[in-house]
């Protein structure tokens, strides 16, 4: 699975429009562009500020660690990054793209065209095996079967479950379902990958496994924004920001 | 997004659920197998009665005399008058009555009749050959009477299959001498058995002869107990009717028609009366099986409601992996129209199963194929309708409050 160009179909022609438009950008445009954006729960005396004026840039390639305590906004700039939530406030370009401009159907396509989610508790559908986990969000893009077969058996070989494939999640340990997230995260070649604690809930060797599919992905240029509260883990980013009561703090780069 | 694939997601969630699938189609599968056998009761038992009461005699009209109404003073004058062969032989006239085809004339009394050592009493009538017809009687063996018989006053019967066995046994009964109240007759011809006639007199215990034998063997030459008519064609029934009613009113001197002292009988008003009734009745069953429905259609609207608050979290993670609205919308559509749908067809094939119960009092459930085509798609419909409200309920839901949901 190398990096190839990821496609942009049905998003609309207002999407389309925007994308062409944003200045002397193109293909070269970071991946992630958030400006002031801010996140607001409630109103007034009880209104709680998630997000407070976050700018943040994630070009091309970059594997990013957002560390923070919780409570400190971390989950929150994760969901607005991946369209699940809206901001208050502020700006946020997805691959030179206006996210705001999108109405519901146009963010679906979105989610599955352009990330990857990978969550703390794995998030795989119960009762469905691992191939038609990994299968599903092709489902929805509507790739044709065969496409589909050849490509979830080279994410599950990808990330060493080729023979799991007919186990359920309740039949695969921790690790190993989330090797079958990432791996669903992947089928779709997204230009972005987002996890949230994706080893909050694995023991030692696992967290190793997954951390490992990371680096991997990583160096074939894969696109990683990685929540996380662990030294270790951060550790292996090009890039931490910190995140303290909805802002983004300091930006250290990591010497590779 | 295919349909093939909408299919599949939807089939899988039920088959992960088979009991409770099972049980939200069970209130589906009852109403409409009710649906299909109660309209299947109601047609058998209607054309039941109508068989019953064709057996009467197409096309005929009988004239019987009425106590006139109104108050006792008045029924007591001398107004009322019976039915006199004088108003048979009025009724066959072409002119006044072109769409009556024959008048038989019919005298009713009862009489000893005696073969050998059995004797019982039964109803005698007396009448000419139109009578068969008129009545839907037909002759098992030997002959009716003919009018010869009846212009030679011969002393001729044809006995009904009942008092045949009861006199003779197993028998043959054509050419033995019977005796009614002590006069001598030949029997010529037993009858075709009516069987029990549905609540009327049993037509196999009558004893029929010719009018003029009976009249002056045991009636004597007076009035007539029934004139029975027959219209040219069932389309023109109506118009023989009112032909009778203007001869015999200007006949009876009668000014208002509520006060008649005849009244007409045909095999098509008792067959409209009853059948009237039994639409009704029919329309009540379908009713009570068409609550049965809907309350299956409320039972599967809490089960796809439940269904879609127990993968709240399931409906978010497809949303974040980039299901449409409508992708969401279709599945739990498509599951409850898969759940109602099938659940109509096992009621259909339980429902036709059943009509081939075989029933007491020899009639049997038809089943009706408009009911059939109805249930289908009314079972469909309740798929869509009372699975849409909770299938929109989580295509709406927002992918971060459904992922949140434990």
């Amino acid at each position: 699975m190398g990096p190839e160009a990821v496609r942009v179909e049905a998003p609309g022609d207002e999407a389309r429009r925007t994308m062409t438009s944003a200045p002397g950008k193109g293909s070269e445009a970071p991946v992630l562009d958030v400006r002031r954006l801010s996140k607001v729960y409630g109103e007034g005396d009880t209104a709680v500020h998630a997000l407070r004026d976050v700018d943040l840039v994630v070009e091309r390639g970059e594997f990013v660690a957002v560390v923070g305590q919780s409570g400190s906004g971390k989950s929150t700039l994760l969901n607005i990054l991946g369209c699940l939530d809206a901001p208050t406030s502020g700006r946020y370009l997805l691959d030179g793209l206006d996210v705001a401009d999108l109405d519901e159907r146009q963010q679906s396509v979105l989610r599955n065209r352009q990330i990857g989610f990978i969550f703390q508790s794995f998030n795989l559908i119960p009762r469905t095996t691992a191939f038609a986990n990994v299968e599903l969000p092709m489902v929805y893009a509507g790739v044709s079967r065969r496409h589909r077969r050849e490509r979830t058996e080279a994410a599950l070989d990808l990330v060493g479950l080729a023979d799991r494939a007919d186990h359920r999640p309740n039949e695969l340990s921790g690790g190993q379902q989330q090797r079958v997230a990432v791996a669903r995260a992947l089928v779709t070649r997204p230009a972005l990958l987002l996890a949230d604690e994706p080893t909050g809930n694995l023991d030692s060797a696992s967290t190793r496994d997954v951390l490992e599919l990371f680096d991997g992905l990583h160096a074939t240029g894969r696109t990683i924004v990685l929540i996380t509260h662990e030294e270790a883990v951060a550790a292996r980013a090009d890039r931490t920001v910190v995140v303290t009561d909805g802002r983004l703090g300091e930006q250290k780069v990591v010497p590779r | 997004m295919s349909s093939v694939e909408i299919l599949r997601f939807a089939v899988r969630a039920l088959l992960a659920n088979r009991l409770r699938s099972l049980l939200t189609m069970l209130g589906i599968i009852i109403g409409i197998a009710a649906v299909i056998i109660l309209t299947a009761l109601g047609n058998g038992a209607s054309a039941f009665i109508t068989n019953q009461i064709t057996g009467l005699g197409a096309n005929s009209i009988t004239v019987a005399p009425r106590a006139a109404s109104g108050t006792a003073g008045a029924s007591a004058g001398a107004s009322s008058r019976p039915l006199s062969p004088a108003d048979a032989t009025a009724l066959s006239d072409p002119q006044g009555a072109p769409d009556i085809a024959y008048v038989a004339p019919v005298v009713q009394t009862s009489a000893t009749i005696a073969a050998g050592a059995n004797s019982e009493t039964d109803p005698v009538i007396g009448s000419t050959p139109d009578y068969f017809p008129g009545s839907n009687t037909t002759v098992a063996s030997g002959r009716a009477y003919d009018l010869a018989d009846v212009d030679g006053n011969r002393p001729v019967v044809t006995l009904g299959s009942t008092v045949a066995t009861d006199l003779f046994g197993s028998g043959n009964a054509v050419g033995r001498t019977v005796l009614l109240n002590g006069s001598p007759f030949q029997v010529i011809g037993v009858l075709q058995s009516k069987g029990q006639g549905g609540g009327f007199s049993n037509a196999d215990s009558n004893v029929l002869a010719p009018l003029s034998t009976v009249q002056s063997a045991l009636t004597g030459f007076g009035n007539l107990s029934q004139i029975v008519v027959g219209a040219r064609s069932t389309a023109v029934q109506n118009a023989a009717e009112s032909e009778i009613y203007s001869i015999l009113d200007r006949r009876h001197g009668i000014t208002d028609p509520n006060d008649r002292d005849y009244q007409l009988i045909s095999s098509a008003q008792i067959a409209q009366v009853l059948n009237s009734t039994l639409s009704t009745l029919s329309l009540l069953l379908a009713g009570i099986a068409g609550i049965s429905l809907l309350v299956g259609g409320i039972g599967i609207t809490n089960i796809m409601l439940v269904s879609v608050t127990e993968r709240t979290r399931e409906i978010g993670i497809r949303k974040a992996l980039g299901a449409p609205p409508s992708a969401i919308l279709a599945q739990f559509l498509v599951e409850s129209v898969i759940l109602s749908a099938l659940a109509g067809l096992i009621g259909v094939g339980i429902g036709i199963g059943l009509t081939f119960i075989p029933l007491p009092g020899g009639f049997r459930a038809i089943v009706v194929p408009t009911a059939v085509v109805i249930a289908v798609v009314v079972s469909v419909g309740i798929g869509v309708f009372f699975g849409g409200y909770p299938a929109r309920r989580a295509s709406r839901l927002r992918p971060i409050e459904a992922l949140r949901r434990e």
